[in-house]
């Protein structure tokens, strides 16, 4: 007898329960626009935040609602930006697919330590101890923030200095925003040269520093048939709109600082 | 006045001396899982609250005037565990309806406690502990005893998760051994956090007299 009260109640209370989440789903349901779900599927998934956003699900939310055009994701790229925009029934157009370069040839035979440093394992902390243990204070560290900061497993620390594995970065940009030293920045896939120094000091400061350094000699200044190369506070800038990847500066650079990027990478 | 002062030592030994937690080990995964980050630890936790009060609210009477009115205690853990999914999810739907900022920050940690073995120890043991004092005291102060109960389980929680992602914290960026890195040595840590929690053994009968 009490083995059939025993089932009635279990049963009546799952159904009772059952019911209140089915009147509750009716009557209290919030509509989401279906097409952020099917924008989010069109992404990757990584949530690297490369877009500007949260994660995937955000920037979908903010391109359903118009706040952001489909081509943001750099991940994704061209493929993923056609998907979307078939999603939101407008035109893709072109995403310029970028990559990470870290600015530096400083590896620890290049550029002499400064002192021996022993704290925390992490560029951050590093760098709040006299600019950190580098001889130059533009340097990369090479103690891995970026490293965990890339969600592709495309950075490793070689020789003391950071390294950009091309074939696995998607151009999130996570590392760049975690380097605190801003030596790692984003370059275009095309084949144009890179200044591979962040120093901005004098010649003579870099050469004490660093036997691969940019010392603002001006050679790659004079000689570029573009003038797209300017001295940015003694630091050669490339201005890419102006760039044809001629490769005069290359082979003009007495200190090997500028490098195309097939030389490098 | 001495209900008061008892309903009080509930709520601080629920709190140190028997923190579900760090005392009972219930609620072991989010624990580790969701105290990475402070944020989300204080989002868990405030989830954890909120969840365990109400589970609370609704399984006391249904223990007291369904089960045991009938003889049917034995059926508790299904017919809580039912409820507290329900529940669970019925206040999903509720917050994400009416309260969207509220569910936005405590919505992703909803789902997870649905099947939280924390939630249903505080419910279980409410009654284990408290459902005798419904003839003694009568039903309302068992209620309330329950009640407070809960409550002080899930401010013991977030003590313990907020505590401990402080740790995790320290942790993450000592230079310890690479055969300890990621989970060994948080599970070593969470011990310590967890021993010294015994250091409060004793300290609510010492302050209330009871």
């Amino acid at each position: 007898m009490s083995i059939s009260i025993a089932i009635v109640l279990v049963t009546v209370v799952g159904l009772l329960g059952a019911i209140i989440l089915v009147l509750a789903a009716k009557f209290m349901s919030v509509y989401e626009d279906p097409r952020v779900g099917e924008v989010t599927e069109c992404l990757p998934g990584a949530n690297c935040g490369g877009c500007g956003f949260a994660g995937c699900a955000d920037y979908a939310k903010a391109v359903v609602e118009g706040k952001a055009p489909v081509n943001k994701c750099a991940v994704g790229g061209a493929a993923c930006a056609a998907a979307i925009g078939k999603v939101m029934g407008v035109e893709a157009g072109s995403s310029d697919p970028v990559h990470a370069v870290v600015n530096c040839q400083g590896q620890t035979d290049v550029c002499k330590p400064k002192y021996e440093y022993q704290g925390i394992q992490s560029c951050a902390a590093a760098a709040a101890l006299f600019g950190g243990p580098k001889a130059c204070s533009f340097a990369c560290l090479g103690l891995g923030d970026c490293v965990k900061a890339c969600k592709f497993g495309a950075i490793s620390v070689v020789d003391g200095k950071a390294k950009v594995d091309v074939s696995k970065c998607v151009g999130c940009g996570a590392c760049a925003a975690a380097c605190p030293k801003h030596v790692i920045s984003m370059r275009t896939m095309a084949a144009k040269p890179v200044v591979l120094c962040s120093n901005h000091e004098r010649g003579a400061a870099v050469n004490k520093a660093c036997s691969k350094g940019c010392i603002a000699c001006g050679l790659c200044v004079k000689n570029c048939p573009e003038q797209a190369i300017t001295l940015d506070n003694f630091l050669a800038k490339i201005d890419y709109s102006k760039c044809t990847g001629c490769g005069t500066c290359v082979s003009k650079c007495p200190k090997k600082v500028i490098l195309m990027p097939a030389d490098f990478e | 006045m001495e209900l008061g002062v008892k309903l009080a030592s509930i709520f601080f030994s629920m709190i140190l001396v028997n923190n579900y937690v760090l005392v009972k080990f219930l609620g072991i995964c989010p624990f580790l899982g969701v105290s990475k980050k402070l944020d989300s630890a204080v989002g868990m936790s405030c989830a954890v609250i909120f969840v365990m009060v109400l589970a609370t609210l609704v399984t006391f009477p249904i223990q007291i005037f369904l089960l045991d009115a009938n003889d049917l205690g034995y059926l508790q853990t299904i017919v809580f565990i039912l409820i507290i999914a329900v529940l669970v999810q019925l206040i999903e739907i509720i917050l994400k309806k009416y309260m969207p900022p509220l569910y936005n920050s405590l919505g992703v940690y909803l789902p997870l406690i649905t099947t939280n073995c924390c939630v249903l120890g505080v419910t279980v043991l409410n009654v284990d502990n408290y459902a005798a004092d419904v003839v003694k005291y009568g039903f309302g102060f068992a209620y309330a005893e329950s009640l407070i109960c809960a409550a002080g389980a899930g401010f013991g929680f977030m003590l313990a998760m907020v505590l401990f992602s402080g740790v995790r914290k320290r942790v993450e960026a000592a230079n310890c051994p690479e055969c300890f890195k990621g989970l060994p040595i948080t599970l070593v840590s969470a011990s310590i956090t967890s021993l010294s929690f015994m250091g409060f053994g004793g300290i609510i009968e010492n302050i209330f007299g009871v």
